[in-house]
Formats: C-alpha cells, sequence, structure tokens
C-alpha cells in the first residue's frame, strides 16, 4: 500500500477567493438577517405563537443532524479498521465539526436573547434534554478536535483509536439527544415517540454523508486531484443502505401511529389533508429524499455514474429538510388534542378551530438566518483545510 | 402613555379598598383565609397551594371579560401593531395569557365555553424542559417564568400542552408596574402573582368574571372557597391522562 | 555610537512619560468635568433621606450585586419588601421635572441632562438592562 500524503488545498488562488468572496456575502446577508430580527423582534419571521419553532430550526437540526452523520467515514476507518477509508478521515471530521458548529449558530441567533447565551453556559437545568444537548455538543467540538489531532500528529497516534471510539460513541449519544428533543414532548401529537431517537440516528447517517460526498468530489474537482471511482461507489452503496434505513424508520413511525385510533387524526393530517406538509412528506421525504436516490445508488447503469451519484447525495440533503420540515414545523401545525371527543368551534387563540391546522410561511428573514448558517459552517472550510486533504492516490 | 400608567394604577388602588372592605363585612371564615396569604416580606412556601376551579356552566358564550381583564391587569394590550405588519400574522404573534374556547361534543353536540390560561401543573413539563431552570414553579403552586434568565428558547412553548405560552415578538412601548415584561422573553399567566404577594387573594378574572365563574383560592385549605366547591361539584383536569395534577380543574366540559 | 542610542532611549522615555501623564491627566480631567457638570446629582427624596439602603460606597461598587440577589429572591420567593428593589431605586433616584412629570433615570439628555442610571452607565458604557422590561419613571 502506498503511502498517505496529505497536501494542502492547491486550488488556483484567484478561484479560492472567488469561494470565499461568495460565501462572504451569503455570511453578511445572514448577518444583517440577524439584526434585523433582533432589533425588531421576532415578529419581523414567520413565527409566532402558534407556530413557536420556524425554519431556523430546521436547517438547525438538519444541520446539526448531519454535523454527526458527516463524522462517520473517520469513525468507519477508525472504529472499524476499514482501512481505505482513513485517508477521508480528517475532512470528515472537520466537517462534523463546521456542520455543528453552523447549526448551533443559527440556534443560538434564533433565541429571544441571544446575548444571554451565558446564561446557558453557566445555569443548567439538568432535567432539561435541552440543556443536556448543550454539553453534548461542545463535548463533540472538543472530542473530534482532539480526534483531529491524533490524526494528523504522528506524536499523537498512539491515542488514535479510543479517540475515534470516543468520537463514535459521543456522535451517537448527540443524535439520540437531538431526536430526545421531540421524543420528550408528550404534548404535541407528532412527537412524544422513543423512535424518533433512532430515526434521528438514521438520518443522520445519511444527510452526513450525502454531504460528505459532495464535498469530497467538489474539492477534488476543484484542484483536478483524481478521485478514484472505488471510494465513490463505496460511499453510494454506503449511502443507500443509510437512506433504505431511513424509508423503514419513517415507515416505523407512521405504522405504529396509524394503529393506535388516538393519532388517527394527526397521521391523516400529514398523510392525506395536511397541503405543504403533505406535499413534502410525500414529494420531499419520500420521493426525493428516499426512493429516487435509492433507485439510483442501486441502478445497474446510473449508480455507475459519477454525476448521478453527485445528483442523488443532493436529493438525500434536499429529501432531509423536507423531512426535518414536516417533523418540527408540520408537528406543531396539528392542533393539540387537548379536548378528546369535541371540537374547538371557537378560540381567542387559534386553538385548531373545526380541526383547522396553524398556518405557516416562512420570512425571509428567517430563511436568510438559516440558510446563512449553513454557508458559515462550509466558510470555515476552505480557510481551515488549507493544510490537509487526503491525497486520492492512496485510497485505491 | 402616562395616563395608561396612572389609570391602571387607581383602578388597583381602587380594587385594593374593595378587597379590604370585603374582608371586613363578609364571614369571618374568608377574613382568616386573607390573613393566610404570605404578607409581602415574607417567603411562599407549600403550606399554600392557589388553585382554581371554573365552572363552565356558568361561562357565558360571547363574554370575555376574564381575558379583557387579563389583558389589562398585566397590560398585555399596551402597544400596537407594528408598522409593516401583517395583521393576520400579528394576530397570532400576540401574547395571549388567557383565551376563551367554546367546544362541541362530536356526539351530542352539546356547546360548552371556558377560559384557558396556564394550568400551574404540579409537574409542569415546561419547567421541566426549561435549559436554564428560568421556567419553574413556586413553592405556592404557580408556575411562572422568571424573565431575567429566560433566554428565549421557546422549548416550554413546544412542551406545554395546553398551550398556555406566548413568546414576546416585539418592543413593549409601555413598561407595566405590575407584571414588568419585554422583548424576547416567555410569559404565562401567573395568577396574578403580584397580587397575591400583596396578601390579596383574588385574580383579575376571578374579579372580572358577571357569572361567578372562576373560584380561586388556596387548595391547601379545606375551609377556602375552591376547595368546598371542589369537593362538592364533580371537576376534572384538560389532559388528566398526561398526570400532571394541574391547579387549575373544570367542571361540566 | 553607544552614547547616541542612549539618548535617543533618554529621550523616548521622556516622551513616553509625557505621553502617558497627559493620557492620565485627560482621563482624570474627564472624571472631574462629569462630576462638575453635576450628573449625579441624586433627587430631592434621595437628598432628603439620610442615606440609601446601604452607604453611598458601597452601593457604588455593589449596587449589581444587591439588585441581582433581591430580584432572585423576588421573583423566586415572592419576598417583595427587598432593600434591592429596582422599583424603590427608581422611586427615590427619578428627578422631577417642574411640571411635575418625572423624567427616566435611564435618559442621556433632556431636561436636568443625564440622569441617575445613564449618567454613570454611559460614563463606564456599561450596558443596562433593566428597563427593557422594568419602568424607568415611578408608578406611585
Amino acid at each position: 500500500m502506498k503511502k498517505i500524503f496529505y497536501k494542502e488545498w492547491d486550488i488556483a488562488s484567484q478561484t479560492y477567493w472567488m469561494i470565499l468572496a461568495v460565501l462572504a456575502v451569503i455570511s453578511a446577508v445572514a448577518g444583517f438577517a440577524v439584526l434585523h430580527m433582533e432589533h425588531s423582534g421576532h415578529w419581523v419571521t414567520g413565527m409566532s405563537n402558534q407556530i413557536v419553532w420556524g425554519t431556523p430550526h430546521v436547517f438547525a437540526v438538519f444541520l446539526i443532524v448531519a454535523a454527526s452523520g458527516a463524522l462517520n467515514v473517520a469513525s468507519i476507518a477508525s472504529v472499524f479498521n476499514k482501512k481505505a477509508y482513513k485517508p477521508l478521515a480528517p475532512l470528515s471530521a472537520l466537517l462534523a465539526v463546521a456542520l455543528l458548529i453552523g447549526g448551533l449558530l443559527i440556534l443560538v441567533l434564533d433565541l429571544g436573547r441571544p446575548e444571554r447565551l451565558m446564561v446557558a453556559m453557566t445555569t443548567y437545568n439538568f432535567k432539561s434534554i435541552f440543556a443536556w444537548n448543550i454539553l453534548l455538543y461542545n463535548g463533540f467540538i472538543a472530542i473530534v478536535a482532539f480526534y483531529l489531532w491524533t490524526i494528523l500528529d504522528r506524536k499523537m497516534n498512539r491515542f488514535y483509536k479510543a479517540a475515534g471510539v470516543a468520537a463514535f460513541v459521543w456522535r451517537l449519544i448527540l443524535t439520540t439527544g437531538t431526536g430526545s428533543i421531540f421524543g420528550f414532548l408528550v404534548a404535541r401529537q407528532g412527537y412524544d415517540a422513543a423512535i424518533l431517537a433512532p430515526w434521528f440516528i438514521i438520518m443522520s447517517f445519511g444527510f452526513g454523508l450525502a454531504i460528505y460526498m459532495l464535498v469530497l468530489s467538489d474539492f477534488f474537482r476543484l484542484s483536478d486531484r483524481p478521485l478514484g471511482d472505488s471510494v465513490m461507489f463505496r460511499l453510494k452503496n454506503l449511502l443507500g443502505v443509510f437512506v433504505a434505513a431511513s424509508l423503514l424508520l419513517t415507515l416505523m413511525y407512521h405504522m405504529t401511529n396509524l394503529y393506535g385510533t388516538e393519532n388517527h387524526a394527526f397521521e391523516a393530517f400529514i398523510l392525506r389533508d395536511g397541503g405543504i406538509y403533505t406535499a413534502l412528506f410525500w414529494i420531499g421525504e419520500i420521493l426525493i429524499g428516499g426512493l429516487l436516490p435509492l433507485a439510483i445508488v442501486f441502478h445497474p447503469s446510473l449508480g455507475k455514474s459519477r454525476s448521478w451519484i453527485y445528483a442523488a447525495a443532493i436529493m438525500v440533503i434536499i429529501g432531509g429538510i423536507a423531512t426535518i420540515y414536516v417533523i418540527i414545523i408540520g408537528g406543531q401545525a396539528f392542533p393539540m388534542a387537548m379536548f378528546p371527543g369535541k371540537t374547538v368551534i371557537a378560540s381567542g387563540f387559534y386553538d385548531g378551530i373545526n380541526g383547522l391546522a396553524s398556518t405557516y410561511s416562512p420570512s425571509l428573514a428567517e430563511a436568510l438566518l438559516g440558510i446563512g448558517g449553513g454557508v458559515r459552517m462550509l466558510k470555515i472550510l476552505p480557510m481551515s483545510m488549507a493544510d490537509e486533504v487526503a491525497d486520492p492516490h492512496s485510497a485505491s | 402613555m402616562k395616563t395608561t400608567d396612572q389609570t391602571d394604577h387607581k383602578r388597583r388602588d381602587f380594587l385594593k379598598t374593595g378587597v379590604a372592605a370585603s374582608a371586613v363585612t363578609l364571614a369571618p371564615g374568608i377574613v382568616m383565609h386573607t390573613a393566610e396569604a404570605a404578607p409581602r416580606d415574607k417567603a411562599v412556601d407549600s403550606s399554600v397551594r392557589w388553585g382554581m376551579l371554573v365552572d363552565t356552566f356558568k361561562c357565558a358564550s360571547g363574554c370575555d371579560s376574564c381575558v379583557q381583564a387579563c389583558n389589562e391587569e398585566n397590560g398585555l394590550e399596551a402597544y400596537s401593531m407594528p408598522e409593516g405588519a401583517d395583521p393576520e400574522k400579528w394576530d397570532q404573534q400576540r401574547p395571549k395569557w388567557m383565551r376563551n374556547v367554546t367546544l362541541k361534543d362530536n356526539l351530542s353536540g352539546r356547546i360548552s365555553n371556558l377560559p384557558l390560561m396556564c394550568q400551574h401543573c404540579e409537574n409542569p413539563p415546561c419547567a421541566d424542559v426549561c435549559p436554564t431552570g428560568a421556567s419553574f414553579r413556586r413553592a405556592d403552586g404557580i408556575v411562572m417564568v422568571d424573565r431575567h434568565t429566560c433566554i428565549g428558547c421557546r422549548y416550554c412553548m413546544m412542551a406545554c400542552p395546553y398551550k398556555a405560552r406566548s413568546f414576546i415578538h416585539e418592543n413593549v412601548d409601555i413598561k407595566p408596574e405590575l407584571a414588568p415584561r419585554g422583548k424576547g422573553c416567555v410569559e404565562s399567566c401567573n395568577f396574578c402573582v403580584h397580587r397575591l404577594d400583596d396578601g390579596e387573594t383574588s385574580t383579575a378574572c376571578q374579579d372580572a368574571c358577571p357569572e361567578n365563574a372562576i373560584i380561586f383560592g388556596d387548595l391547601n385549605d379545606p375551609n377556602s372557597e375552591v376547595s368546598k366547591a371542589l369537593a362538592e361539584y364533580p371537576s376534572v383536569q384538560i389532559r388528566a391522562d398526561l398526570r400532571l395534577n394541574t391547579g387549575v380543574r373544570y367542571s361540566g366540559i | 555610537m553607544s552614547k547616541s542610542i542612549e539618548q535617543k532611549s533618554v529621550k523616548f522615555a521622556v516622551f513616553l512619560a509625557v505621553l502617558v501623564s497627559m493620557l492620565m491627566i485627560s482621563t482624570a480631567y474627564a472624571g472631574k468635568n462629569w462630576r462638575a457638570e453635576g450628573n449625579s446629582k441624586a433627587s430631592q427624596m434621595a437628598q432628603n433621606a439620610e442615606m440609601c439602603v446601604r452607604d453611598t460606597d458601597f452601593m457604588r461598587r455593589n449596587h449589581m450585586e444587591l439588585i441581582q440577589h433581591d430580584r432572585d429572591v423576588t421573583v423566586r420567593q415572592g419576598v417583595r419588601t427587598l432593600d434591592g428593589s429596582l422599583k424603590g431605586c427608581v422611586t427615590c433616584h427619578a428627578n422631577k421635572q417642574e411640571s411635575g412629570e418625572y423624567v427616566p433615570v435611564t435618559a442621556m439628555s433632556g431636561p436636568g441632562g443625564s440622569q441617575f442610571c445613564a449618567s454613570c452607565h454611559v460614563y463606564t458604557s456599561v450596558s443596562l438592562d433593566c428597563f427593557q422590561c422594568h419602568s424607568t419613571v415611578p408608578t406611585e
């Protein structure tokens, strides 16, 4: 086996600055969106007292879930001893941290009082899964940073295996915690399900890997480095397995709900009558995020085409955002069942009058905040990736 | 701005004298009960649990006196719609501590009205999920938000089974004297805690109800009006399946 | 050769000393000026009272801790008669105009100039969070 060479990302400096400039502009726009929201208050967003968490949370949860998934490739190398993946590990770890920071940034900037972040960091209510998540996120960044150190520094190589296992276990706990943010909510029919935790873990595998594949192929293409088919084929097969598993858990979640009469109204809302949520579920979550990429990666000829694999990864990401949207916004739009056997026919506070769902339309400001968070995490990459990218020759 | 504050204050003074007068004229039981409330300089303790019974048989359709009184007492409407806001969306963003709900039974078609607000659970889900502990249950059973440590994450609003909490989406122009509030925090009904701390034993909604459908008092005192009523009439908790042991009970739904 | 270096460094030291002392003087002067303007003038009520809830030196340095401690006791335990009551601060330290209307304690300009809270907090550029929710004029 050839020796692994890590070399800086040697793209033309013009291209580099172009990418940086585009990312900076988008970040600046997001920055203005944040200032606008903080100055005026949340009324400029589409979020209300009926739909409490909106688009920023969709993007934030997606990025956080994807972050732990992006670590997969590194874990396969270190925990499961697959040597072929080892050169791909540093990018994987770095991407994981970047995605997580992007997601957290959105969450923090969407707070009603973001300047009180210090309070959240210093006063903990340990009964709150949210408080645990703050510890999990910070711990993740620290552990993955240490892991990266053990990969890149020969002197630290003896801790490589231990750090890899720690990071892998931590990321499983982290996604469990993220899923539990919703799984623990007894109040709402769409949440309150233990299956949300494993479902989030499976989703994280898929989302993270898809993002990783896009970043990997883009980086290599821009710097004219050869990326062997075998790497991409291994990764796309893995992606297919994750997407299939995710579909299975989606099926399980809805089947369990459909079995109990109590949840029929909620299921009818998501699967049949929910308008935008139903459309996002069937077209976004099931078709674009599930069946189509699955068909592509396992298709005898399409599955061998690099551009189709690339498209499949993009589909998984689009489908993933749709999935999180349906879970978070759809779960809130469905009126809470406070009075079983009765219909609310009038209310001073939109309690689902005649079973009507809450309305929500995201405003420009919050969408920009969400997208900006996504870009922020990418912006970190080209700058700090400057001295470590796997040399593709060694991968084969 | 100024006038609103002053009117509010005059009205409060009037209410205070009203309570004092009633304490003199009513039966000795009521006077004793008034004395039980923690005076201003004593810490509250769990010997008292504040609670409420709503008699929905008396709650009249189309009446919103309790909601109006709540809004006025806590200064919830002391501002106007921001310029450029969409009225429909703005209405969904307005804070409501208390609202009227009209229900129709799916089988019988029977109509019932009730006011819905924070149910002051013994095991409040909002306090469980709050990352900073800003959402908490006071020793005397009142569930409230410590706005000094609330970071505005709205997780409590996701967790509340009664949709009883509101987030303040806009700048508050007039700072209310009794319930200081401002942009970016979550808030909800606190059983008019400023009155209780002052030794009063009624809430604004109870005082405002023309039908006396709201009975408020100490659930731990068997002689309180609310305890007696609860012992006499059948009542339910909303979402009793969650076993939160709510401080607000309803009869007739 | 070495002498000239020495001379240069002496010159530089003198220059530095002058610069530093000028800075110090100007800072001190700014402080003096701030007091001379009468910005910290207490309201009539505060002047009539013997002293604040603690002595003035203590309050200047520690009022924030007192207020923060007592605010937690008030919110969490319902005790409303504490020294660190923000309402108490405002009641005593707000100035009244001739028209009878109060000037907000956070006013930086306008009648009577910079007011009690604003004068120090602006000067030290410490942000003041209390009055995003609390009233800046007495409500009694």
